[in-house]
């Protein structure tokens, strides 16, 4: 507790929200967004608690506060002990392969000293304070550098960590000592003396406020700069990666109804995806789905090479059972420490799981502050919050050269499954690439269930360049040509639910099958499949190229049951070449079967 | 506790189930004014009681929420504070025993007052301390067993609509369940239905191991709003503190939810979707998640019934419920639906601890179910039927009335024998499309 400064006292409680007056006498100023801690000073018998809360409006000499905690106990007169600080995280060596709850709080760490359940107000320090690093310095005493400039690396599992200037560091800054050497994140590596003569001392961490976009500083001083996304983040789900595309620095949203399958579509993302860190935020979401990438991922190598697939995921867990405010700040929470490991030039993938359960959290807050409510009880800044999210993805060129990026997808679980409602609709007025699922396809067992009727890229034109470079010239036109098949195919399916099958012509019943063919062989993948759950970028190449020639050879049948019993042929060749290993027998075998069959006319 | 022996008797205001009394300021500078959740005795004449819990505290004022209703209760009343929040009696004493959504047994046996109580909610479990599920639990019910496997540890609504036997379906379920405790918690039961869970658990014998809450629909709605909350913290605590495996069945969660609206309203807060409020889902989801696989301990699995009001999914009790549970089994006219029910956790067990031939005749079955419905639309509109269209009505027929019906009781290898007998019956062995080493294996024409 700050001496200097009387406490404030609690005024009033309402589930989660309570109002505090400042000190009558010799009090700390009230700060928006402050971080505030409750003591309550009897009640229970459980040991002394802190209960975090964050200061959300401020009003005269009296505040209003979010509890991330359950109030239980808390009484009138409580003390209140202001931090002067916004809700921060630490950054620093030993994130990777951590699972943080949405505070930041190691769970790993809580369950060691606490057991099975997760009890109120309690804290552990986010970084491991006993573990030493070997800082290697890349920068001499005398050098001067500027916020975010690197002064040394520590080797944190397969990744070299940089150690950054602090990102709000004003003006220049000359390195007066620094030392190489096996240091704790609490121990001094180096000082700095500003303009006016100041000394600060470095460790290997620092604290950001969440809230504020890392390189906003940066930004301003020209210090690094934001490029224009023209790569790829490979997913090797081939639905996404050919038709849909989401760029590196890009950003993407996942809407669906329940049992559209979004979350094992973003743990297939996790799992496969060529990025070099994936933070997974489990946002209101189950906890046993967390507990399933627990024990998962430890046991799967990592695609990049070296070392698990844990070693290189960050998940923030905030289920829908741990409090409400702390979800709300989970998102951000995850995004920090994304734009971290992007300053250092790293690729990074954030996952979010799901944003609707965010957004919930902030109309829970907002309506416990009695704002005036917009659509669907949503607070009036619901799209606006939104846009700021998606908006600290993309990509960063720091002034050391490196370039990283952060991608971020999120899921939303509209109500009722229907995509107009608010959330869904600011996040499409936002993100460059929706991949809607549908209750339909799931139903059928199409999975991923994503529609391709209904989702869009708007990436698939940004990227246009880099695929026609990377593959053929025409690239992006059979993309829009299988695309145009899709959509034909489903004007004649349309028609015969009306007509029946003999109401069509036998070119028009081609025309299904070819989208038909298109649709079970390509589009669809089998998740549990250990070969099919992901298909390298190279082997999409060769499937696509074939399949585009197989839909677009002439073709010439007798009557519809011919039709019918080739395509069914084709199609079960096609599923088993995905299902065979590259470079097994099967798969060269099955290969030259269906370049032959393309090759007839 | 020194608040406990004063009575505080200037009432402000009484509305719906909540007053509102004032609070000397003296008492409160000196720190001992109510706290939070605090639980409350408030007493008036002739004979009035009720607990009550504080749900507001303001710098003079204190509002409480009255577990019996404010019906009778006038400015006159006292209040008492009794310094520690709500809980529920929790001993071995309380097996086989029925209570009220108050806390206190209705069902005239011994007195439990004496017994250790323990606070209601508790923290959420550590994700860190779950395991994830691998036992099967048995219920006997083919479109169970057989086709969505209920799993230790899961969480799981039968949707279903008023009219259908699901009360019928859930008391067999605890009944045949391989569970060592089941704990039921009844919300807004008409009497009949309170009725027909106790005899029927007592004629199974299962009794000695139940413990009941119930909430009549005649009792105050307060109280029903604590029976998810006694139900599974009596459960999580059989389930950390003697490692058994509990069964928690909660019917109608519908009524839970509606319970939330009227509360909600009285309260003045904003609604968010057909006058839910905004939390419906984190109020569900927290009562939901108590289910849970401990890695140190045993475990709670939750089957609730949540009636669709209008046979409509994507009402927001259901809605909401879909998307927080792991699976749902539909029951429509008085089947189990194939189609649309699911158990998310299936794929942990299936294969894994049951017969090698479970997930692909699972597949099978499924599929020619799902033709035989295309080939009865077909029937249906007079077009003509192929050879196999006739096999598939025949298996059509024997599905529904060996696996479908509700009634049908077996355990999972006679639902597997069963399965591949009605495949022989119908199809030839060609027509499976399955690995030809299980049609070698199993397949006997």
């Amino acid at each position: 507790m700050n001496a200097q400064h009387n406490p404030a006292r609690i005024i009033a409680v309402q589930e989660s929200f309570v109002t505090i007056r400042m000190a009558d006498s010799n009090a700390r100023p009230l700060m928006k967004n402050e971080m505030v801690e409750i003591c309550p000073q009897q009640g229970s018998a459980e040991y002394p608690v802190r209960l975090k809360a964050e200061i959300m409006r401020v009003n005269g000499k009296e505040a209003h506060a979010q509890v991330f905690e359950n109030t239980r106990g808390v009484g009138i007169g409580d003390p209140v002990v202001q931090t002067g600080q916004m809700l921060s995280v630490s950054l620093g060596p030993g994130l990777l392969g951590q699972v943080y709850d949405g505070l930041q709080n190691p769970l790993e760490e809580l369950a060691v000293q606490y057991g099975t359940f997760l009890p109120r107000g309690a804290e552990e320090s986010a970084l491991d304070r006993k573990r030493s690093w070997s800082f290697v310095p890349i920068v001499q005493v005398g050098t001067r550098l500027k916020a975010g400039d690197v002064i040394g690396t520590v080797q944190e599992g397969r990744l070299a960590h940089k150690i950054m200037v602090p990102f709000d560091q004003p003006g220049e800054v000359v390195v007066t000592w620094i030392q190489q050497g096996a240091f704790t994140i609490d121990m001094a590596v180096a000082h700095l003396k500003d303009e006016k003569g100041r000394e600060q001392t470095m460790t290997l961490s620092q604290k950001w406020p969440v809230r504020r976009p890392l390189p906003t500083h940066m930004l301003e001083k020209n210090l690094c700069k934001r490029l224009y996304p023209s790569e790829p983040l490979i997913t090797t789900q081939r639905i996404i990666d050919t038709f849909f595309p989401i760029a590196q620095g890009g950003t993407a949203c996942i809407p669906g109804p329940f049992g559209a399958g979004k979350t094992v579509l973003q743990h297939l993302m996790a799992k496969y995806s060529t990025a070099d860190i994936v933070i997974v935020i489990a946002c209101g979401e189950r906890a046993g789905e967390v507990v399933e990438i627990i024990t998962e991922f430890p046991k799967l190598t990592d695609p990049r090479g070296g070392g698990s697939l844990m070693d290189r995921t960050i998940i923030i867990c905030n289920t829908s059972s741990m409090p409400v405010a702390a979800r709300e700040a989970s998102i951000f929470t995850g995004i920090t420490l994304g734009e971290y490991y992007r300053q250092m030039g790293f690729n990074v993938l954030i996952l979010a799981d799901s944003t609707s359960r965010w957004a919930q959290a902030m109309r829970e807050m907002s309506g416990r502050l009695e704002e005036i409510p917009g659509e669907e009880a949503f607070p009036a800044y619901l799209d606006s919050s939104i846009k700021s999210v998606y908006e600290r993805a993309g990509i960063i060129q720091s002034r050391d050269g490196d370039i990283g990026a952060l991608t971020l997808v999120g899921t939303v679980s509209p109500a009722g499954g229907n995509f107009d409602e608010p959330v869904t609709q600011s996040t499409l007025g936002t993100v460059k690439s929706f991949l809607g699922l549908s209750a339909d396809r799931a139903y059928k067992r199409f999975y991923p269930a994503i529609d391709p009727l209904l989702s869009w890229s708007r990436y698939l034109e940004q990227l246009a360049p880099w695929f026609t470079k990377k593959f053929s010239g025409n690239w992006d036109k059979q993309v829009g040509a299988l695309l145009a098949l899709l959509q034909e195919g489903d004007r004649v399916n349309q028609m015969m639910q009306v007509t029946g099958e003999e109401g069509i012509n036998l070119d028009d019943f081609v025309t299904f099958l070819k989208a038909r063919l298109l649709d079970d062989a390509y589009l669809q993948q089998d998740a549990f499949d250990p070969v099919d759950a992901s298909c390298s970028l190279a082997r999409q190449e060769v499937v696509f190229n074939l399949i585009y020639k197989l839909v677009n050879r002439t073709y010439t049948f007798a009557d519809k049951d011919a039709a019918r019993h080739h395509f069914i042929t084709v199609t079960g060749l096609f599923k088993n070449l995905n299902y065979a290993g590259e470079k097994s027998p099967d798969y060269d075998s099955l290969l030259s079967q269906l370049e032959q069959i393309a090759a007839d006319s | 506790m020194v608040n406990a022996l004063i009575r505080y008797s200037k009432v402000l205001e009484i509305r719906g189930d909540i007053i509102r009394i004032q609070v000397p300021k003296r008492l409160v500078e000196q720190g001992n004014g109510p706290r939070f959740g605090e639980l409350a005795v408030v007493e008036d004449q002739p004979s009035f009681l009720s607990l009550a819990q504080v749900i507001d505290l303001r710098m003079e004022s204190v509002t409480l929420q009255l577990f019996q209703g404010t019906k009778g209760l006038s400015t006159d009343a006292s209040v008492r504070f009794l310094g520690h929040p709500m809980g529920v009696t929790y001993s071995e004493n309380i097996l086989g025993r029925v209570f009220r959504g108050n806390g206190s047994p209705i069902d005239g046996g011994p007195d439990l007052s004496q017994e250790p109580r323990v606070p209601l909610g508790g923290p959420s479990a550590n994700p860190m301390r779950r395991k994830l599920p691998s036992n099967m639990i048995r219920t006997d019910v083919p479109m169970i067993d057989l086709f969505n496997c209920l799993v230790e540890s899961q969480k799981i609504p039968i949707f279903s609509v008023a009219g259908e036997p699901y009360n019928a379906f859930i008391s067999r379920i605890g009944i045949q369940a391989d569970s060592d405790i089941v704990v039921f918690g009844g919300l807004g039961l008409i009497f009949d239905d309170y009725h027909f869970f106790r005899t029927s658990l007592e004629e199974a014998g299962v009794f000695s191991r139940t413990v009941m809450f119930i909430n009549q629909a005649s009792d105050p709605v307060v109280e029903r709003l604590l029976v998810p909350d006694m139900a599974l913290t009596v459960a999580e605590h059989f389930a950390v503190n003697e490692g058994k495996r509990v069964l928690v069945l909660l019917t109608d969660m519908t009524a839970f939810a509606d319970g939330l609206k009227e509360v909600g309203v009285s309260m003045d807060q904003v609604p968010s979707n057909r006058g839910y409020m905004g939390d419906l889902y984190t109020q569900l989801a927290t009562h939901y998640e108590k289910a849970c696989n401990f890695a140190q301990g045993g475990s709670v699995t939750i089957l609730g019934v949540t009636t669709m009001p209008g046979n409509d999914v994507t009402h927001p009790v259901p809605d909401n419920t879909g998307y927080i549970t792991e699976g749902q089994f539909y029951l429509h006219n008085g089947v189990i639906d194939p189609f649309g029910s699911l158990s998310r956790l299936k794929q942990l067990v299936i294969g894994k601890v049951t017969r090698e031939d479970h997930g692909q005749l699972m597949n099978t079955l499924i599929r020619f179910y799902s033709g035989a419905k295309e080939a009865e639309q077909k029937q249906a509109m007079a077009f003509e039927l192929s050879n196999f269209d006739h096999k598939l009505l025949k298996f059509g027929g024997l599905f529904r009335e060996r696996f479908m019906d509700i009634n049908v009781s077996m355990p999972l290898e006679n639902a597997l024998d069963l399965g591949w007998q009605t495949l022989a019956e119908c199809f030839d062995a060609g027509e499976l499309l399955m690995k030809q080493a299980l049609i070698d294996k199993y397949f006997v024409q």
